[in-house]
Order: structure tokens, then C-alpha cells, then sequence
């Protein structure tokens, strides 16, 4: 059976190119970057170059780039560490939607004395920023919210974020794990800080992210024990995950106009279709401030990761924001926060396109899901049949 | 992934004796949309009081739909006499095995089952109601119910029962009683497990009591405030008195008088010292404060 890959914000395939300039770096030039033999020194160039070609897409300066081990990584640096740097300061702003990453970093902190402020959203996901303001004052070290978010694919408005917490003098780090290569952005022109980002969700492999930290901007190390990457990030470089996502950025930055076009129309004619084709369905989400790849829809009276299931068997790959999905008992905690009622975020299927996915797959997906939806309605106690 | 066992995915997949049955003996109903599965089930007596036909509608994950389809199975021919000996962990069996985490749905299986031979013997008219006192308000679970999964499946851990019954598995508000009912029904089962905070043990050097005051409030007392979306600060430590602020709801919930006495004021004594009283911090206590829920 074929497989349909719709689940790329949650991990996305290596692409080919990537892997090609990868596979020489296992078992041919393994070399040591720090060593000071030829064998071992001449992997620092093909370092140097993924520093670039990373630089490039973000629009930003080589020096400005950290190889973390992944998103996780970069966001758990970019907080601890400004925190570490600004040790007299002892308030966070962050948002009720961030992901795991950023929100359980802050609730531990928030053990260590720290006082988080988590802004609400509204019915579409969207952000008060005029509340952001209220609650900016000379205690906040930092402020640390999305660029996009990955259950729904809302887009905050972050470079106008930005600008407000420069105004008021506050670091500001945002977590842009699903944004980038998915919608354009040039930190040149921007006043973010401190951005995290992750290899695999951009076709690069599991293991490797960056943390961009703007030059001047204070951090203590995360991690200590050598002087790799300028003394900010200890431990052995992973060469082939840093030459790969350099390799990554770049196809990024040629194929970021695809992902707008016929991505965007992939995940429209889909998830148009699947709303008119099912009924008792709704969309989650600003549909205007979004990801191209993303539509977040729920389905009354039926149970999401029953529905995963019955997909599963066609070979269609998705996720659910249901309890049972998450071994948790309760429901998306970005969902119950836009005030999607239980009933609905318990049957709640993310859809996440890549530039790799075709409209046939797509046509099969919107053959198969009125069936599916049918057939547990069938079963469903709060369906009059 | 959850690994499902090809007994329970051939249930999910093509489920037996789906529907309601007309005009039926016995109707159980249990779950809820807002708690994640619901069931409904209906049987129908042969002149000997043998169930003869069993339908059922559910609604949830690939393992409730599943065993609500065995059970429709197990039941048909029995008598309710038999019936009402078919156990959760019966259904389990059945299907070869649940993962840990959907215990749950089987015990929604015998409870619907229940409750449907309760509604035949009261002629029809019983709704299945609620037994007992409730402990975990977020799931509606008893304390009786609780007790039975207990003893039913000689659980030993919070996690468990949560596992079982949902309890315990929403706010956690609950956990501390759910351990107390499994230290009271298997006093001889029960693990030598660590306390998440060290009972006090002789004197404390300030350092120490304050830390200990932190730790109690960030394990013990945090979590449960949290879930009803509040927040508790620790402002100062000045001898016994332990000054707090309250964030969110908490800080104007009618009940918050009620709360830092019983709550806040009982954990720091149990915990840390008998001594110690709460007070809250007056310039935070008249904030205005949002709601995060």
C-alpha cells in the first residue's frame, strides 16, 4: 500500500538532495572538526557553509547562527539563557498555545520563582496585542511566542510583536519550528532577537536545529563542556545533520514560492472539499493568517483517533488533537484555549501538506473521507440514525 | 502509535451488533461527549431471562468502539445472572490484551453493562446514576467506583487508577485522595514509593525551610490551582509566616479565602513545619487579575 504523508508538521521527509550531501559523512569523511589534521580540519569548511546557506534563508548573518540538536533544544537554550543573563529580571510573557517546548520550559521556571504570564487567544487563535502591551513592564527579561503555530498553522503577526517588545527594551524569542521554509522571513529587517528552528520539519534529518541569536544580544551558555560554536554551544558538531539542513535551507529558500502556490492549493482543494463532503464539520483556525500546509478540522460526535485509524488503513498519515491520541485524557491544549468546545476538539484531524505530496493523493483523501466520517457516525450514540 | 492487538482491531474495524435495539429490555448509557467516549447499550430477554440479542453505540477511540463490540458478544446467551459477573479486565482478556492507558474503555464496557441490566430490573425506569461521593470532578468519578477498579484489578498506583477510571487524569486536583484510598484499601500492596517532597526531619536551617516551603507549593499546591486556572506565588518567608500572592481565578474566587487557609496552610504544615501560616500579599491580593479559562 501506498503511503500519503499529510503529518509534515510533524516530521517531514528527507529530501533526496539533502541525503546525497549527507551520505559521504558517515563513513568516508567522518573527520572531527576540532582535530588538527587535514582528515578531520577540512569538515570546519563544510560547517562554515552550512552556516551560510542557513544564513541565507533567514536572511541573517553566519555568526548569528548556533547548531542546537533541534528545536527543543534552541527554545530550552534561548529561555534558560536569557534568563541566566538577565538574572535581576524574573518575568516571562508567553502565549497558552505555545508548543510543549516553550510552555513547559516556562511553567518549570515558574517553579524556580519566575512569574509566566500566558496570553490568551480568541476564537480564531489570534492574539491581543494591545494585552501583550498591558503586561510588558521592567520586570519581563523576555517574551517568547510562536511564529506559527502547529496543531492549527495561525500565523502571529510577529514582526509587529517584535517591534513592540524592542520598543519597550524586552529580548524576544520566537519558536519558528513550523515557519520556516513554509512562509518567507528576512531578519535583517526584523527585531527578533532569538529564533528556534528545527532540521526535520524542513526535509532535513532528526537531530540538528538552530538557534539564532541576534549579534549584541546577551546569552549564557545551555550547554558547557568545549568551545564549539564560539564557546556558545559545547560538544561535538553533528556534521552530516548540519551539512544536510544546510542543504535543506537552501532548497528551502528555492522552493519557499511552491510552497505557496501549489501546496497552498493542495491543502485548499482539500480541506474545501472535506468541509463541504462532510457534514456537522468545522475548521479550526484563522483562515486568513495561516501556514500553506496546514488545516486543522473537526468533526462532531466522533472520536479523532478513531478516525486516525480508519486512515491509517488507507495509508493516509495524519494526527489528531483528541485525548486519546496524546495518552493524556484531555484534549488539545491549543484548541481548548481558542474555546473549541471538548465535543469538537475530541474529534479534531490535522492535515499538514509538504511540497512533496500530489493532488492525486489528495483527490484519494477526499474520496475516502466522507466514508470514514460515516462509518463512526454510524457507531456514534449522539448521531440520530 | 498504540499497539492493538488483531482481535481488537478486527472489532474496531468491523464492529458486531452495532445499533439499538427497539422496544429493548435493558438500556445502559454511561460517558459523556465532553469526557471522550460515551456508550450505549441495549439487550433484549428470551422467555428463560437469557439475553438473546445485544446492539450497542459508541462513541470514542478505536478501543472503546472495540470493546463495546466484544461485549455485545461476550453477553448474548448469558443469563443476567451470569451477566452481571462479566468483570473490566474479562473484556480485556477477550480482546488479548488493552494498552495500560485504555484500561479505561473496559471498565465503560462493564459499567454500561451494569447499569443496562440495573435499568431492566427497576422495570425500565432507572437512568444509571451516579454511586457514591465524587472525587474526580473533572470526570465525574466516585469514590466507590474508584474503590472497585481498585480492588477489582489490584492497582497499587495513582497512575493506575487513572489508567482504569479516568480519575486523576484532568486537573490532578484528586491525586492526593486517590493515594489515600489505595494506602487505606491495599495497605499490603502498595510500593515503597519515594515522596515527591521529604517529610520533615528534624530541624531545619532557614535555607532549608524556605526551599522546602517552594518545593510544597510547586508539587502539592500549584498543580491542582493551575488546572482551575489560577496560580499561587511565593512572596516571602518572614519566621513562620509565609506570604503568597494568588494569579488568575484563584486571586478572585470567592472561595480563595478557603483555599489558602485549607489548602496552602494544611500542605505547608503537613509538609514542612506545624508552625508555619499563610498570609496573602496585600498590594497583589487587589490587582486586577485575568481570567485564564
Amino acid at each position: 500500500m501506498k503511503t500519503i504523508y499529510f503529518d509534515n508538521n510533524a516530521t517531514t521527509k528527507v529530501a533526496e538532495q539533502v541525503f546525497e550531501e549527507m551520505e559521504p559523512l558517515f563513513c568516508e569523511l567522518y573527520g572531527n572538526p576540532s582535530s588538527m589534521h587535514t582528515f578531520g580540519g577540512q569538515m570546519g569548511r563544510r560547517i562554515r557553509q552550512a552556516r551560510e546557506q542557513v544564513a541565507g534563508l533567514l536572511g541573517c548573518e553566519p555568526s548569528e547562527i548556533i547548531f542546537t540538536s533541534g528545536g527543543t533544544e534552541s527554545d530550552n537554550a534561548a529561555i534558560k539563557g536569557t534568563l541566566a543573563a538577565l538574572p535581576h529580571k524574573r518575568k516571562i510573557i508567553t502565549t497558552r498555545v505555545e508548543h510543549p517546548a516553550v510552555l513547559t520550559v516556562c511553567r518549570e521556571l515558574e517553579n524556580h520563582g519566575y512569574t509566566v504570564v500566558e496570553l490568551p487567544v480568541g476564537k480564531q487563535g489570534r492574539l491581543d496585542l494591545a494585552e501583550l502591551e498591558e503586561q510588558i513592564d521592567d520586570d519581563t527579561a523576555l517574551v517568547t511566542i510562536m511564529y506559527a503555530n502547529n496543531e492549527t498553522g495561525v500565523v502571529f503577526p510577529i514582526e509587529k510583536i517584535a517591534d513592540l517588545v524592542a520598543d519597550r527594551g524586552v529580548i524576544f524569542h520566537t519558536d519558528a519550528v513550523q515557519a520556516i521554509g513554509k512562509i518567507p522571513l528576512d531578519l535583517s529587517k526584523s527585531n527578533i532577537d532569538l529564533l528556534s528552528l528545527s532540521g526535520h520539519k524542513l526535509h532535513a534529518p532528526k537531530g540538528v536545529g538552530v538557534l539564532y541569536v541576534r549579534k549584541g544580544t546577551r546569552i549564557s551558555p545551555f550547554m558547557f563542556g568545549g568551545h564549539q560554536e564560539a564557546g556558545r554551544r559545547a560538544g561535538t558538531e553533528n556534521v552530516p545533520g548540519i551539512v544536510g539542513l544546510g542543504k535543506a535551507c537552501e532548497l528551502a529558500a528555492k522552493n519557499i514560492e511552491q510552497e505557496n502556490n501549489k501546496v497552498k492549493k493542495l491543502r485548499d482543494k482539500l480541506e474545501k472539499a472535506i468541509l463541504e463532503n462532510c457534514p456537522d464539520s468545522r475548521l479550526n483556525g484563522d483562515k486568513e493568517n495561516r501556514l500553506p500546509n496546514t488545516t486543522n478540522i473537526s468533526f462532531e460526535y466522533i472520536e479523532g483517533e478513531a478516525i486516525l485509524l480508519m486512515l491509517d488503513k488507507y495509508g493516509i498519515c495524519a494526527s489528531s488533537g483528541s485525548a486519546c491520541t496524546s495518552g493524556s485524557l484531555e484534549p488539545s491544549h491549543v484548541l481548548r484555549a481558542m474555546g473549541v468546545p471538548f465535543t469538537a476538539a475530541h474529534g479534531s484531524i490535522r492535515f499538514s501538506l509538504s511540497r512533496y505530496n500530489t493532488e492525486e493523493e489528495v483527490d484519494y483523501t477526499i474520496e475516502k473521507m466522507p466514508g470514514i466520517v460515516n462509518q463512526l457516525r454510524e457507531l456514534s450514540p449522539f448521531v440520530a440514525t | 502509535m498504540w499497539e492493538y492487538t488483531d482481535k481488537l482491531k478486527d472489532h474496531f474495524f468491523n464492529p458486531r451488533n452495532v445499533g439499538e435495539i427497539e422496544d429493548p429490555d435493558g438500556v445502559g448509557e454511561v460517558g459523556s461527549l465532553a469526557c471522550g467516549d460515551a456508550l450505549k447499550l441495549t439487550f433484549k430477554l428470551d422467555a428463560n431471562g437469557r439475553i438473546t440479542d445485544a446492539k450497542f453505540k459508541t462513541f470514542g477511540c478505536a478501543s472503546a468502539i472495540a470493546t463495546s463490540s466484544v461485549l455485545t458478544e461476550m453477553i448474548k446467551g448469558l443469563t443476567l445472572a451470569e451477566a452481571a459477573k462479566v468483570t473490566n479486565k474479562d473484556i480485556a482478556e477477550y480482546l488479548g490484551g488493552l494498552p495500560e492507558q485504555k484500561m479505561h474503555c473496559s471498565v465503560m464496557g462493564r459499567e454500561a453493562l451494569e447499569a443496562a441490566i440495573e435499568n431492566y430490573q427497576s422495570g425500565g425506569k432507572k437512568k444509571h446514576e451516579l454511586e457514591g461521593n465524587i472525587i474526580c470532578t473533572c470526570f465525574g468519578v466516585t469514590d466507590k467506583e474508584i474503590e472497585r477498579v481498585i480492588r477489582e484489578n489490584n492497582l497499587t498506583t495513582v497512575e493506575e487508577v487513572t489508567n482504569y477510571c479516568k480519575a486523576g487524569g484532568g486537573c490532578g486536583g484528586c491525586q492526593g485522595e486517590i493515594e489515600k484510598m489505595i494506602e487505606k484499601i491495599q495497605p499490603d500492596e502498595i510500593k515503597q514509593a519515594p515522596l515527591t517532597v521529604a517529610r520533615r526531619a528534624g530541624k531545619l536551617t532557614n535555607i532549608q525551610k524556605i526551599q522546602l516551603i517552594q518545593q510544597t507549593i510547586n508539587e502539592q499546591i500549584r498543580p491542582a490551582l493551575r488546572a482551575h486556572g489560577g496560580n499561587i506565588e511565593l512572596i516571602d518567608v518572614e519566621g513562620n509566616k509565609v506570604v503568597v500572592a494568588f494569579r488568575g481565578m484563584c486571586a478572585q474566587c470567592r472561595l480563595a479565602d478557603f483555599t489558602m487557609k485549607d489548602v496552602v496552610e494544611a500542605k505547608l504544615r503537613e509538609f514542612v513545619s506545624e508552625q508555619l501560616f499563610v498570609e496573602e500579599d496585600k498590594e497583589s491580593a487587589q490587582q486586577p487579575h485575568n481570567h485564564r479559562e
